[in-house]
């Protein structure tokens, strides 16, 4: 973990109440996808976790939908704004475990920890399906950046304004066996993980934290392997150590 | 050159600030991040005879200035505490050990805390009578002078150790409780656990927290705190840890002008995982400024 100043650099609306917040500070701490920031906000006691959408060496790239007063100021914060923030906290994504038959699924702003997970295993010359829901063609976005990573891109929204009708479960082929790294709402995690054809994967969980290093114990999950704290033990949990 | 060093019932700490209970779990965390031997001491997560995993999610909510949390003294145990936290500690820290007790039960408390008496690190034993977020425990033996001073006898007969009693702010009057543990025979006073509070979320019109209601924690409730450490002082005579809100060396400073002998710092650690070496830190600066040059003088000095 790092603890740091960034700063805000571009501000870009991707759909209704979805931003993309570029930054640039040390980004150092973080090393791996999936893991996530804290960001402290003026006039709030609590930092705000955000996953990391994106990043290199002095880039920050954060997806960010607006869903309560702290998230708002943050969208619409000017630019050049500094933010104290903490780095490269989680566990992130083990993404040895990827292989040909993995599919990278997620619902929302589910998606954002996806992409740089894309991103790196594109880089390995592991190119994953990616099969995102929403739940309107308005409410989409960041399919096109996927697709130029040269992976096949399947798009579910719930009513059908584009890709197919549905949720992201039915983009997946129920003959062919695959490895998944899910990230989204909870019903969504927990319909991917009992639908038969996933023999394993990795779920990325969300959680109201107090302080996101593990000090506090907010966060605390029941699982197959004892009690584990979505932001420090997590937020990637894998298939096999999920109870619901 | 200020002389920050304090004492706590013949206990010497080498500056007097002191992560609080629940903010600083076993010390792992923070080891990753600083050297914890900068600390006066630290008070490790609320440990009771059984493991529990706490309260159900969501367990944390913000508020203006502050946080609640209703995590319902998740802990594995007193037993697994002893055998694999406090060898791990030993490795962090050099220096004294309060060890914060929860219980369900008068003899619970007394067994927990005689289970301590070889850990010769563990210098004091804070007894959390006061825990807001756990049903039919803690915060009941808290809210009673005779239950409290129960307590208290019961962990005196087993232990040679400090005994500091934690209190509860949700009282009518803290220090009728604070008075009733001295003369029960405690050691020390550590005041306060966090304020019962709630929110409610809009949108779903429930509670935010699953279990309805929090201790409220942060810069909030450290007026509130202050002056119970304040009035605690003008009625008992014992050394008091002030706790509640405390987030800067200035702050520390007040706690210690309103009676404390020695300072917690609680939710600060949750915000800014460098709040203590960042307070410790700046103490001798603040000291400085305002004439002090042996921070025990100013204990209790708002008097």
């Amino acid at each position: 973990m790092k603890k740091s100043l960034f700063t805000l650099e571009k501000t870009e609306k991707l759909a209704a109440d979805v931003f993309a917040l570029s930054f640039c500070g040390d980004t150092s701490g973080i090393v791996s996808p999936g893991r996530f920031v804290e960001i402290e906000l003026p006039g709030k006691f609590l930092r705000r976790p955000i996953s990391v959408a994106d990043w290199g060496k002095g880039r920050l790239l954060l997806l960010v939908k607006e869903v309560g007063i702290g998230t708002n100021e943050l969208v619409n914060s000017p630019i050049g704004t500094e933010f104290d923030m903490l780095t490269g906290l989680g566990n992130g994504f083990d993404i040895s475990k990827a292989a040909d038959n993995t599919i990278l699924a997620g619902g929302g702003i589910g998606i954002a920890p996806l992409y740089g997970l894309a991103r790196r295993l594109t880089q390995n010359g592991i190119f994953p399906r990616i099969a995102l829901g929403f739940r309107s063609a308005a409410d989409s976005f960041y399919a096109d950046e996927f697709g130029k990573l040269g992976c096949e891109v399947r798009i579910a929204t719930e009513d059908g304004s584009l890709g197919s009708k549905g949720f992201v479960t039915s983009l997946f082929d129920a003959d062919k066996s695959c490895y998944v790294f899910a990230c989204g709402p909870l019903p969504m995690l927990k319909a991917i993980h009992s639908l038969p054809c996933v023999e394993g994967g990795q779920f990325s969980f969300e959680a109201r934290m107090g302080c996101g290093f593990g000090a506090c114990m907010g966060c605390t999950v029941r699982t197959a392997d004892g009690c584990k704290r979505i932001c420090k033990d997590g937020p990637i949990l894998f298939k096999e150590e999920i109870v619901w | 050159m200020v002389d920050l060093s304090v004492q706590l019932s013949g206990v010497e700490l080498k500056n007097p600030i002191i992560p609080a209970s629940g903010t600083f779990g076993y010390g792992r965390e923070f080891a990753e991040l600083y050297d914890l031997n900068i600390l006066g001491s630290f008070s490790w997560k609320g440990t009771t005879r059984e493991a529990r995993i706490g309260n159900p999610l969501p367990r944390i909510a913000e508020t203006p200035s502050g946080m609640l949390n209703a995590v319902g003294l998740q802990n594995p145990g007193i037993d697994a505490v002893i055998r694999d936290e406090v060898p791990n500690i030993a490795k962090l820290f050099d220096g004294p050990i309060i060890a914060n007790i929860g219980g369900f039960s008068v003899e619970e408390y007394a067994e927990n805390c005689a289970k301590l008496n070889d850990i010769e690190q563990v210098k004091i034993l804070e007894i959390n009578i006061s825990c807001p977020n756990v049903h039919a425990g803690g915060k009941n033996f808290g809210c009673d002078p005779s239950a409290a001073a129960e307590v208290t006898r019961a962990v005196k007969a087993v232990t040679k150790k400090p005994v500091f009693m934690k209190l509860t702010p949700n009282v009518s009057d803290i220090a009728e409780i604070a008075l009733a543990c001295a003369e029960a025979g405690a050691d020390g006073i550590c005041l306060i656990n966090t304020l019962l509070g709630m929110r409610i979320d809009l949108r779903t019109r429930r509670p935010v927290l699953a279990n309805r209601t929090g201790g409220l924690s942060g810069p909030a409730v450290f007026p509130v705190a202050l002056r119970m450490v304040y009035d605690v002082f003008e009625k008992v005579k014992l050394p008091i840890i002030g706790c509640g809100g405390v987030a800067s060396a200035e702050d520390a400073v007040e706690m210690m002008l309103a009676g404390a002998a020695a300072v917690e710092v609680g939710a600060a650690n949750l915000k800014n995982p460098y709040a203590c070496r960042d307070i410790i830190a700046e103490l001798p600066a603040v000291c400085a400024k305002y004439g002090i040059s042996d921070i025990k003088d100013i204990i209790g000095k708002a008097h």
